[in-house]
């Protein structure tokens, strides 16, 4: 559904990403896993437009997109849950919601805005209960169920999740995944997970790709990546060892 | 710049005279709150001070001079005229000027703003000439007398345009999905892309927001002061100091410190001495920066308990 081959892009003289290829079938989740500068996030706002590949191309079902503005991008059906949730912190919670659906604001009717609203507001009851209050008075993980929310309100095809469970206590981070999962199961939307957790990401995800420096280094099915001892060493540590043994 | 005080009765009591100041500080604070809202709404937008902002005061209001005294047209129409007018100069200085160097950093396009103030004021004096213009009282010119003090009509104009302007932005920027993602970009550009805002739209509207409100401001205080080519000088600096005090970035400080700095300045002028009436807007803004760089918005936060992002 999704390709990326061999993407090049980066800050100035910074070369985040040297060459990245990879793709998302349909209905997956596919991970992406990499320690802190490996590139992750500058992918996802590669392919969200917000930074410019400068080679290789970036393919929804066979058709360019890497020449697109982040408008065109999401009206393509692909939307992105920034990293550190970058909620509209001065804004109403349901302000937020409602400016997630901005890109088809031309597209949909108000009812149908007003019904994916209740539906997100299903998803996330804490948001409802929230609907007036300010988003930056949420606490970390409400702000993540927003930042997720939001990016659902444009109806996505493919949602870019870049890492919703930093800073989170375990019990939200599980909440989250499940809900991620739930969105897979029951509504066949397709998932790129960011994470610097790798071992909540592959709890959830089907096939995975390990980013190291701005290269792929490693990829396969999570099962794979598991069983894989560099993976083991360097992204699952020490406590998943003794868990494993 | 206010006009003689014609309407000083021969004996006013010091409370009298107190009141009499706080009244024209109102009037030329109300105008003040205006130009500091729009160095606010481009502020927030673009993180630039659009040091151009007194030029659309003052093409406002020679507009407004033109069209009701030279084409003698209603006030009503002459106003949308001016107003419109305004806008679409300064929709054409963000398309020229600012747009064209988006990706430069503020420094340069606050320059690029003193720049085309400079241009703008040169047009206005090639169109409209050095001479300074009288504008018709939108209503009677009689004082009424309140408590002692007397004031114009046209103040309250001043007062009702004012409070119109201010609550049909905050309608607009809290019912309008256009106002909400202009809030949105202020708060937070990335995110404001990544929802598919077309953020170079929301900073072309900021301009011409902004252009519409300066061109508010010259209009309702035009029958006060004199029109001329060059007072968007002065005008322009009293609302960037009124958007210090108030804590640049904040709307509601933008207008409480326009307000201040009018009644301040009036006081000020009244009981001191009316030459050190500009000099007192400077004294604050420089006490302000030394004191309180974050001027008085982040008070009435804290007193909230809310922090901003």
């Amino acid at each position: 559904m999704l390709k990326v081959k061999s993407v090049r892009a980066g800050y100035g003289a910074i070369r985040a990403l040297k060459g990245v290829s990879f793709h998302v079938n349909e209905g997956e989740i596919v991970t992406l896993i990499g320690a802190n500068g490996a590139g992750k996030s500058t992918l996802l706002n590669t392919i969200s437009g917000l930074v410019r590949s400068t080679a290789g191309e970036i393919l929804l079902r066979d058709k360019p997109i890497h020449k697109m503005t982040p408008a065109q991008i999401v009206r393509q059906g692909i939307s992105q849950s920034p990293e550190g949730r970058q909620v509209f912190a001065s804004l109403s919670v349901r302000d937020n919601l409602i400016l997630g659906a901005y890109p088809r604001m031309r597209s949909s009717t108000r009812a149908e805005i007003a019904q994916d609203l209740e539906h997100v507001e299903q998803l996330f009851p804490i948001l409802k209960e929230r609907d007036r209050q300010s988003a930056g008075t949420l606490s970390g993980g409400e702000q993540q169920m927003l930042a997720i929310g939001r990016s659902l309100m444009a109806k996505p095809r493919i949602l870019l999740l870049d890492e919703p469970t930093m800073g989170l206590a375990p019990i939200i981070t599980a909440e989250i995944l499940k809900t991620v999962r739930r969105l897979r199961d029951e509504e066949g939307v397709t998932i790129v997970l960011i994470e610097q957790n790798a071992r909540a990401a592959l709890s959830i995800a089907d096939r995975g790709y390990v980013l190291e420096t701005g290269r792929v280094s490693l990829e396969g099915k999570v099962e794979e990546l598991l069983e894989n001892s560099e993976v083991k060493r360097a992204y699952l540590g020490k406590g998943y060892k003794e868990v494993w043994e | 710049m206010i006009s003689p005080p014609r309407f000083f009765k021969a004996s006013m009591t010091i409370t009298e005279q107190i009141l009499q100041y706080v009244l024209s500080g109102l009037v030329m604070g109300s105008s003040y709150a205006l130009i500091a809202l729009g160095f606010t709404i481009i502020y927030n937008g673009t993180n630039i001070i659009n040091f151009a902002q007194g030029e659309f005061v003052v093409i406002g209001s020679l507009l407004m001079v033109t069209m009701t005294e030279v084409y003698e047209l209603p006030m009503p129409l002459a106003f949308i005229i001016a107003v419109a007018g305004t806008a679409l100069v300064a929709f054409a200085l963000q398309r020229l000027a600012i747009h064209p160097l988006r990706n430069s950093n503020a420094m340069t396009l606050i320059i690029v703003t003193i720049g085309a103030s400079i241009v703008l004021r040169g047009i206005s004096m090639f169109i409209w000439g050095k001479d300074a213009y009288a504008m018709r009282h939108f209503s009677g010119e009689e004082p009424i007398e309140i408590f002692g003090a007397t004031i114009l009509p046209q103040s309250f104009w001043v007062f009702g345009i004012t409070i119109a302007a201010v609550v049909l932005l905050q309608l607009f920027y809290r019912k309008t999905l256009m106002g909400k993602a202009m809030l949105a970009t202020a708060v937070n550009k990335t995110a404001a892309r990544l929802m598919g805002i077309n953020v170079e739209n929301v900073l072309l509207i900021s301009f011409v927001v902004s252009g519409a409100l300066g061109a508010t401001a010259g209009i309702i205080i035009a029958p006060l002061n004199l029109a001329k080519y060059d007072a968007g000088v002065m005008l322009g600096l009293k609302g960037f100091c009124a958007c210090i005090l108030g804590g640049l970035g904040s709307s509601g400080g933008a207008i409480i410190g326009g307000i201040l700095l009018g009644i301040i300045e009036a006081l000020g002028a009244g009981l001191i001495s009316s030459s050190y009436r500009d000099a007192i807007a400077f004294v604050i803004l420089l006490l302000v920066l030394f004191v309180r760089p974050q001027g008085l918005a982040p008070l009435k936060e804290m007193m909230m308990g809310q922090e901003k992002q």
